[in-house]
């Protein structure tokens, strides 16, 4: 059944978007990554509406106190296994918000993240290329 | 009877995390309740801790649609501050990719209306059209978005000579393009059964809530910093301020639309008229005092306030971001409106979460600092600072 599932994750994944504390440019670039000139729905990749059908989340943005436990949630409600890809440099580490007090810290100490995508924002073909080195993994 | 509608804070609808409380009575919206604070990252408590050519490129992270617009304020401030003015040539070039954000956050707006209201044919559409824009973006600046041209006393980079022809190419295929998306728009029945008559906020309540920008200009409340205001190139150039009586979804679209025509022209002039000469303009310190800085958003006035004592940081660093008055005003604009309607009306304002988050301290489940705490806090701050100035 494990490999079942992972064969269906490697052919078609099925992404849910997770914004924590982002500026939108990353959220933006995502979505261009579905509109014509990207179009990475010819790879089957879908955004979908809810966490329990999706098989990897985007994550941009830093944690901040307020939505650490709403993206902690998210994460245990999707199905395991899942993917975690970081999309930006506020995933990566904590940007240029680190000493800010509402920033609860980078997402290592909280989620295991599969693949960060440094860059702000990072290009949507570096996004392509992330998710790909992603599902090369499993 | 009532029953409550929860709406994120992470939903397919909108991209950023809020939380609305859609209070319905069958399938009519009878009040909202916003939350917001998700997105609270401290920008105002970070900018004292850089230095003050560091702070463009951190308030341009308050928002990555608006990255133009907030370093514009915050320079705007600065130089009000310093009593300095950016050369003729780098005013320009700050009006000309101001008005380029402009048309790209237009767009995504337009694009996103689309998605909301299940014609996803519009998303497409446009988006098609905005892809472009991000590439010249690129060529003049550098990356598709946080540009970094706002520079205390000038401009970062040149608008160089041979871009010209590929920006100007760029604008005719964008007024082509954005012809056909008005007259598509506005003759489509589908979508104006969707929007017309739907969402409307009257000019009083406009008024009553201090809403900005094409919102403010939808409801027939003409009102834009460019005009009232100028600023830079703005009051060199040719343009007309756009509004429309109606308050419904619809007009919002159509000032959203017909800006788009504005910002071309205002462009185009500006290419045509750029003189020659530095793009940036020597600043040694800024002197102690304070200065303020408004621009016009592609979503309304932003306003950003800096307080200097000499030294090489700011001491205080204030951001009013239009989206803050904006939300509130979906109170009133999705009352008596259906569920599918609400989708779109939260929408209508062109909602920015990152530019309005702020915070709020709870101890023990209850709120320490109440609005009359922190007006006393604030106020005994201003005292301290002033009382240091007097020496």
């Amino acid at each position: 059944m494990g490999n079942a599932k992972l064969w269906g994750l490697k052919k078609s994944p099925w992404v849910f978007h997770v914004a924590a504390a982002s500026c939108n440019n990353c959220d933006i670039e995502i979505l261009d990554l579905i509109t014509p000139r990207w179009d990475v729905e010819r790879f089957g990749i879908v955004l979908v509406g809810s966490p329990r059908h999706a098989d990897a989340l985007l994550v941009t943005g830093v944690l901040n106190r307020k939505n650490l436990p709403r993206v902690l949630r998210v994460y245990e409600q999707t199905p395991k296994p899942c993917l975690v890809i970081g999309i930006g440099s506020c995933t990566c580490h904590t940007h240029m918000f680190e000493s800010s007090y509402n920033v609860v810290g980078p997402y290592d100490k909280y989620l295991p993240v599969d693949v960060y995508i440094p860059g702000c924002p990072p290009k949507p073909e570096a996004m392509i290329l992330g998710i790909v080195k992603a599902l090369k993994r499993l | 009877m009532r029953r409550v509608v929860p709406i994120g804070p992470y939903h397919p609808l909108q991209e950023e995390p809020e939380f609305f409380k859609l209070i319905v009575e069958g399938e009519k919206v009878v009040d909202l309740e916003i939350n917001i604070g998700y997105n609270h990252r401290g920008h105002e408590f970070i900018s004292p801790t850089l230095t003050w050519d560091q702070v463009p490129f951190l308030v341009e992270r308050i928002c990555g649609i608006c990255s133009d617009s907030h370093p514009y304020a915050y320079v705007l401030a600065v130089e009000d501050c310093a009593h300095i003015t950016a050369p003729p040539r780098a005013q320009y070039i700050r009006t000309i990719v101001a008005e380029l954000e402009r048309i790209h956050s237009h767009y995504l707006w337009l694009g996103l209306a689309g998605h909301f209201i299940g014609y996803n044919t519009v998303w497409m559409w446009v988006w098609r059209y905005r892809e472009p824009l991000l590439d010249l973006f690129e060529l003049i600046m550098g990356n598709r978005n946080h540009y970094a041209i706002n520079k205390i006393g000038g401009a970062r980079r040149d608008i160089l000579q041979e871009d010209h022809p590929k920006i100007e190419k760029y604008l005719d295929l964008l007024e082509e393009k954005n012809k056909m998306f008005t007259s598509a728009i506005l003759d489509d029945p589908v979508i104006l059964a969707r929007l017309e008559n739907v969402g409307i906020l009257s000019n009083e309540e406009a008024i009553a809530y201090g809403v900005l920008g094409p919102t403010a200009r939808g409801s027939g409340y003409a009102i834009d910093v460019r005009k009232d205001d100028p600023f830079d190139a703005y009051d060199k150039v040719d343009w007309n301020m756009i509004a429309f009586p109606e308050g419904d979804v619809l007009a919002k679209a159509k000032v959203r639309l017909i800006e788009c025509f504005e910002s071309i022209k205002i462009v185009r002039q500006c290419l045509k008229d750029m003189p020659d000469g530095p793009i940036e303009s020597r600043v040694d310190e800024i002197p102690p005092g304070e200065g303020i800085g408004r621009h016009e958003a592609p979503r309304g006035e932003v306003f950003h306030y800096v307080r200097s004592d000499g030294s090489n940081k700011p001491i205080r660093h204030k951001v009013r971001a239009p989206s803050y008055m904006n939300i509130a005003s979906n109170v009133v604009a999705v009352k008596g409106y259906s569920i599918a309607d609400a989708a779109l009306v939260l929408a209508a304002v062109d909602p920015c979460y990152c530019c309005t988050d702020r915070t709020m301290v709870y101890e023990n489940g209850k709120r320490k600092y109440s609005g009359q705490d922190l007006l006393r806090l604030s106020h005994e701050k201003t005292e301290k600072i002033r009382r240091r100035y007097r020496k």
